[in-house]
């Protein structure tokens, strides 16, 4: 089977962005995976997210491991370079292709099995540098392509299409991420794009690494009764926390929702995100708030969706190791090679 | 036969006393004496404790290899003094420490035995355990400054220079210098008959470890990110890397670096941060060693197919698995040019110095980026972490990268269509495009089935059309890599073929083979894939040795691979115990063959 491209139909009635591009512009080839895929709605919800943010697609890195959800960088923004790797092993080369060229936005998608399982030293590591990176894991809690094994984010007691129970604790990444000292975390549902396109926004704005798990049903082999993974599963033990409004830096508010705001988070450009209250007031800044909430959530089934933390204060990868602000692959020869001359006097020391 | 500048010593030390420094004090004030001289480090894979030693050859006539016999030797490390008394050949000298009395047993009738009491004169002169401890190495080297001659003059300059800011060390440096001088000099018949005696055949030279050089050579290539995880005997080219950039490329204003250096979670990231940083449009590289190969062998292949230029420096080290992390060979021959699972071959070049290693190391940017592929420089330890003489390295200001079919821009704009994987002249070579560039430059890399446009594909033909470019684009690269070095004589029947690091044994062979009435042809391959005039020798040849440090010879099975001559054809010679080559393995092998053919 090979690729399908999307005829570029356009209409002329279809709004354009700052950069007079339509949502069309930010379309990919067609997608292969099972029709009601729950990653089909996250890509369509990262088409949003990037058009609305004017993000010239050239200027955008996709990058992917190995699994359904590694395959969508193909289904979106056609004109951005996009490198599909080795499973498991994503965080590696977004890591290298961020040190080369820090002027790139990225976007890492993973999913359950790439990232908690074979490549769950890298997610860690990754995190632990601040890449600066969108990394969007797919969560579905099961092997998709090799038909229905469980994954290390199943829960106990969560069945397979067999009717096998699985026994083994989940490893959970927002409590993971959280933990390691991860500067944006949020949790999010396929099926709620009004949720996930600002989170989404929010993250490709944060100057690191910005975790989102998405809770993203396979309805081929973990959509049945049983699983706590699947679309009824998600949405009855679904817990929204504070709704999240990404106000990016150009937009003028015009109607100040003041009143409803209970946090506004500034963001290292100048956007904003806004927390809406809900039924308890929940601190995004605190980490150690986040991680006791979700996990008070977690023993009661519940499954707790919003940006969980978020912290703007701290340094990327460059901004620790002190790089160069011009990208390193846009520095001339000439400014890199210390010459003969350098050369003669450096060997006056190996003598 | 040893003799004036021609003579070899040895220290026998415990790992971790400070011995290294005075060794290097030694082999250095050599080298200034305008001596030829190498150095050869044979230490233990552990921070303190463990016996270690240091080679010391000095040769007139500009030997590099491993020393066969030893004149004298300093033992200095009761756990080895038995292995260290046998180790000198008869008519040589033991230097031992003479505060207590040598076992009897250790005795030996055939050699002078020589007793300094170093550890007791530094009780008495030096305060502290650690102080006496490392002085000891300092009075030793006055010892031998007496018996061989070594020109005191240029020792005390060389500690002027290091303890130019300390005033106190060097006083202490100095006092224990003169007591391990003058002991000799008043009870032993000073100099010995090895002993030095100034010349001026270092004035050109240098004195550089190789993977010091490979680092020097990244920096001037313009690479720009380096990321590797810590492993003997690769660790000191990223930190030399680091040391020369910290120099070279911090904005004297700001601060700013021009340069990333990432030390990732494990071999498999570091090759994958090179990947990503070689995609992205970086120059890029990883150092590392055999298990760091096999730890990367899966993104190897995804390079190789999505077709990535990726720099890997692989000093080599003993095999398999853990081997021997301190001790030297060339077992990572098939593993490199064939690495990752599928059809794969990969260019690698094979350094024969530190020298070879500085322009190798920027030759393989080249390579990597005009042939979108690995790279692999394959030094070992013996090049990469020993100090060699070698001539002065001098850079072509006029060089400019090779950057390869590297689609600016402005060309994509004119473009009408952009294909990542179309062959448009014939070399097997694509033309690639950065990310960020242009919007018609976008591509999708995949290691998954992909056609020619790098879309993908399950389609038999569509595949093959790739895989069949790939294996043209790899052949070319034979042109391209460095040519073979020969050393030809008139009337050779016998070739010898040989690589990297057993270059000095094996040309010092083939001069004592000489002598003896012995023409050999020598063939140093440097790179992969191997060109029409490797084949070539092989064929003009009735007689070849393939000389190499490994046990299965690898080199002579990628010859019989490559080229289609066979396996039979080729004798191997083989050293693979872990420490350096000597000529003497050459000499021997290729002399016995060439007496049996007299007699039969």
């Amino acid at each position: 089977m090979t690729s399908i491209l999307k005829p570029p139909v356009t209409h002329p009635s279809l709004p354009k962005n700052a950069l007079g591009l339509t949502r069309r512009d930010y379309e990919g080839a067609m997608s292969t995976l099972c029709a009601g895929c729950g990653h089909d709605s996250v890509t369509a919800a990262l088409i949003t997210a990037f058009w609305e943010l004017d993000v010239p697609p050239h200027r955008a890195a996709k990058m992917s491991g190995i699994g359904c959800s590694s395959k969508t960088t193909a289904y979106f923004m056609r004109q951005s370079h996009g490198f599909n790797g080795v499973h498991g092993r994503m965080p590696a080369l977004a890591t290298g292709a961020n040190a080369a060229n820090r002027s790139l936005v990225f976007v890492g998608i993973s999913g359950d099995g790439d990232s908690l399982s074979i490549g769950l030293g890298q997610l860690c590591h990754a995190i632990r540098r601040n890449v600066n990176l969108l990394y969007l894991l797919e969560n579905n809690g099961v092997y998709g392509l090799t038909k229905g094994q469980f994954s290390a984010s199943a829960d106990v007691g969560s069945t397979s299409k067999k009717g096998e129970a699985n026994e083994q604790p989940p490893i959970d990444p927002v409590l993971l991420a959280l933990s390691l000292g991860a500067t944006f975390v949020a949790r999010s549902f396929s099926g709620d794009k009004a949720q996930l396109v600002p989170i989404l926004k929010a993250g490709l704005r944060h100057n690191g690494f910005a975790l989102v798990d998405v809770i993203s049903p396979c309805v081929s082999f973990n959509d049945h009764v049983g699983s706590t993974k699947s679309y009824r599963y998600t949405r009855e033990h679904y817990e929204e926390l504070a709704p999240v409004d990404f106000v990016p830096l150009r937009t003028e508010i015009s109607a100040p929702q003041a009143a409803d705001a209970v946090t506004a988070v500034r963001m290292h450009d100048g956007s904003v995100v806004r927390f809406r209250r809900t039924d308890d007031s929940y601190d995004p800044t605190d980490r150690d708030a986040a991680y006791a909430h979700v996990r008070r959530h977690q023993e009661l089934g519940e499954v707790v969706t919003g940006l969980l933390y978020i912290d703007e204060g701290t340094r990327d990868l460059h901004a620790l190791a002190r790089t160069t602000a011009t990208p390193l692959v846009d520095l001339p020869y000439a400014s890199l090679c210390p010459g003969n001359t350098a050369l003669q006097a450096l060997q006056e020391e190996y003598r | 036969m040893s003799g004036v500048n021609d003579f070899a010593f040895k220290m026998a030390t415990v790992n971790g006393t400070g011995s290294a420094s005075a060794n290097g004090l030694l082999m250095q004030a050599i080298f200034r004496m305008g001596i030829p001289v190498t150095g050869k480090n044979i230490f233990p894979s552990n921070i303190q404790g463990l016996p270690t030693w240091y080679e010391i050859r000095v040769s007139r006539d500009g030997y590099t290899a491993r020393p066969e016999q030893i004149d004298l030797i300093v033992a200095l490390n009761t756990s080895t003094y038995a292995k260290d008394v046998a180790a000198v050949r008869p008519g040589g000298y033991l230097l031992y420490d003479g505060s207590w009395p040598l076992d009897r047993e250790l005795m030996r009738e055939d050699i002078t035995i020589l007793g300094v009491p170093f550890g007791q004169m530094c009780v008495e002169a030096f305060e502290g355990d650690r102080t006496r401890t490392l002085l000891r190495n300092i009075v030793y080297t006055g010892t031998l400054s007496a018996l061989l001659d070594i020109d005191m003059a240029v020792i005390e300059e060389m500690l002027r220079e290091k303890f130019s800011k300390k005033k106190s060390l060097l006083d202490a440096n100095f006092r224990a210098i003169e007591m391990g001088y003058e002991f000799a000099r008043t009870q032993f018949s000073c100099p010995l008959p090895f002993h030095l005696k100034r010349m001026d055949a270092t004035g050109d030279s240098i004195v550089i470890d190789g993977n010091t050089a490979a680092a020097l050579g990244c920096v001037f290539a313009g690479a720009t990110v380096g990321a590797w995880y810590p492993i003997t005997p690769s660790t000191s080219l990223m930190e030399a890397f680091k040391d020369f950039c910290e120099r070279y490329r911090v904005d004297g204003q700001t601060g700013e670096k021009k340069f990333a250096i990432i030390q990732a979670e494990d071999e498999l990231a570091a090759a994958g941060m090179v990947i990503g940083a070689g995609w992205a449009g970086a120059r890029a590289f990883t150092s590392t060693a055999g298990p760091g190969i096999s730890l990367m062998e899966e993104f190897i292949g995804l390079a190789y197919y999505a077709e990535v230029p990726a720099v890997f420096f692989d000093v080599q080290r003993t095999g398999p698995s853990t081997g021997m992390p301190t001790r030297t060979q060339q077992g990572d021959f098939m593993a490199t040019a064939y690495a990752s699972h599928g059809d794969t071959k990969h260019i690698c070049l094979y350094p024969a110095n530190p020298r070879e290693c500085f322009y190798m190391a920027s030759a393989a940017f080249d390579l990597a980026e005009r042939f979108q592929t690995p790279v692999f420089v394959l030094s070992d330890l013996d090049i990469g972490m020993n100090d060699w003489m070698v001539p002065r390295l001098t850079w072509d200001d006029a060089h400019r990268p090779d950057r390869g079919k590297l689609i600016p821009a402005a060309e994509l704009e004119r473009l009408a269509k952009f294909s990542r994987y179309l062959d448009v002249d014939g070399d097997g070579i694509a033309a690639r495009t950065l990310p960020g560039v242009h919007p018609k430059g976008a591509y999708f890399t995949r290691g998954s089935g992909h056609d020619r446009h790098g879309n993908y594909t399950e389609d038999a033909a569509e595949y093959q059309e790739v895989v069949d470019r790939l294996a043209r684009k790899i052949s070319g690269a034979a042109r391209a890599v460095p040519a073979p070095e020969f050393h030809l004589q008139a009337g050779a029947e016998v070739g010898i073929v040989s690589v990297g690091g057993c270059h000095g044994a094996v040309l010092e062979a083939v001069h004592r083979l000489k002598a003896q009435g012995i023409p050999v042809d020598y063939m140093r391959v440097r790179g992969f894939p191997f060109d029409t005039p490797v084949a070539d020798f092989l064929r003009r040849h009735k007689t070849v040795f393939v000389v190499e440090q490994n046990r299965d010879a690898q080199l002579r099975a990628l010859l019989t691979l490559e080229t289609g001559v066979p396996r039979d054809q080729m004798t191997p010679v083989l050293d693979y115990g872990g420490l350096p080559l000597t000529a003497r393995r050459v000499v021997d092998a290729v002399a016995q063959h060439a007496h049996q053919g007299t007699v039969a």
